[in-house]
């Protein structure tokens, strides 16, 4: 079952940042950015999608991407750390969204090469939005960092928060077969090259930390994931196989 | 040859459906209608979502359905995730289309897209070229919103991806 819970890995870090991001829908800062997060969060939770739903199939027990979402509990949930952290300010999110997207891109890139049609399709769509995400988080991460001195100051605390989780996304994750999902480990300088790209236009710099956070591939997760998951899948809970 | 002229028919009973968010442009015109061919007397329509997270996605494939089966066909909808839809697929007529309606169409083609850097877009209403980017991200997934600063109107840009 290592595809399916490579598969999870994948959806779960895409449910679980565009829920995030959707959490934002009604507060953001200005019109613009209130449309552009919720625009955002519907690219990541359509890929999660598509992913939850050929995870069901690739484990045969005719579990739904409904299914998956939404009954699962935090244990089970394989996402990383980073897209779990709270939306705190907009400084943060943007961080945030700027790490994530910019380790999605080369790694979808690699993907669009994989041996499995589906991952292919999946692939294919995804790193042309990453593209997009990356150009506006950078360009806010760039804004903030090199704005004002209290802007300024509040990258900075992103920076000190959120830096420690980064490491995690280049764990090497749930083994596949040859060919099928892109080594994270190897996407490492692609990743970097971005964030240093971005962070010296920001004037920030990118801090080496030896001991990163982990261990959200396996369910170990901080509080924040059990009350986002309240939050997320109670309706689905309370009234289980509603339609409309 | 009869078999093939209903292929043809139903080919355009499929491809005159609108998008649903964009409805001076049709599937066909936005290049998502990929493929309608006849298998066993069933209609089989191949379309493919623009972006991962279109809500539209949904209501094309229903509106698709309907109007086969308006046409008298049983149909069948194949939803296709590869390859990846670009809006080098967005046919002459649609880029006219979209213009017409106010949104300026992709500009460039996608396969040669930077990751930073800026996209010279053209106001749809004058024509001009000095326009600028509002967001990145504007009323609907394929859609970021401009400004001319020639006649002022602020007007939606349909990304190039």
């Amino acid at each position: 079952m290592a595809l399916f819970d490579a598969l999870l890995e994948l959806a779960d870090d895409h449910l679980v940042l565009g829920h995030r991001l959707s959490e934002w829908c009604g507060h953001a800062p200005m019109l613009e950015e209130d449309l552009a997060m919720p625009n955002m969060a519907l690219d990541l939770i359509g890929t999660a999608r598509t992913l939850y739903d050929y995870a069901g199939q690739v484990e045969g027990n005719g579990r739904s991407e409904d299914d998956l979402a939404y009954l699962r509990g935090e244990r089970e949930y394989r996402n990383c750390l980073l897209v779990e952290r709270p939306n705190r300010d907009f400084a943060h999110t943007m961080l945030r969204q700027l790490y994530f997207v910019a380790f999605m891109h080369p790694y979808w890139n690699a993907a669009a090469e994989s041996s499995d049609e589906v991952i292919r399709g999946v692939a294919g769509k995804a790193v042309k939005e990453m593209a997009y995400h990356i150009r506006h988080a950078g360009e806010w991460v760039i804004r903030l960092g090199d704005g004002t001195e209290e802007s300024a100051r509040r990258m900075a605390d992103a920076v000190d928060d959120l830096h420690i989780y980064t490491g995690e996304l280049f764990e090497a994750g749930t083994e596949t077969d040859d060919d099928v999902l892109p080594n994270r480990t190897a996407l490492q300088p692609a990743w970097e090259a971005t964030i240093d790209h971005v962070f010296g236009e920001a004037g920030l710099t990118r801090p080496i930390i030896p001991h990163p956070q982990t261990g959200g591939r396996t369910g170990l997760h901080g509080e924040d994931l059990g009350h986002m998951l309240m939050d997320m899948q109670s309706t689905h809970r309370a009234h289980p196989g509603a339609t409309w | 040859m009869v078999v093939h002229l209903d292929a043809r028919r139903a080919w355009e009973a499929a491809a005159g459906v609108p998008d649903p968010e964009v409805p001076c442009v049709t599937v066909a015109d936005l290049g998502i209608l990929r493929d309608v061919r006849l298998e066993d007397g069933v209609a089989v329509v191949d379309v493919t979502p623009t972006y991962s997270g279109c809500p539209a996605t949904l209501a094309i494939e229903l509106a698709i359905e309907a109007a086969m089966r308006d046409a008298g066909y049983d149909v069948r909808i194949n939803r296709v995730l590869s390859p990846a839809w670009t809006t080098d697929w967005i046919t002459e007529e649609g880029r006219e289309k979209l213009r017409a309606y106010g949104i300026a169409p992709p500009e460039g083609s996608a396969s040669k897209l930077a990751l930073f850097g800026a996209t010279e877009v053209t106001c749809p209403r004058c024509g001009s070229h000095r326009t600028e980017r509002i967001s990145e991200f504007g009323s609907t997934a394929c859609k970021a919103q401009y400004r001319c600063r020639s006649c002022a109107e602020p007007f939606d840009y349909f990304k190039c991806i």
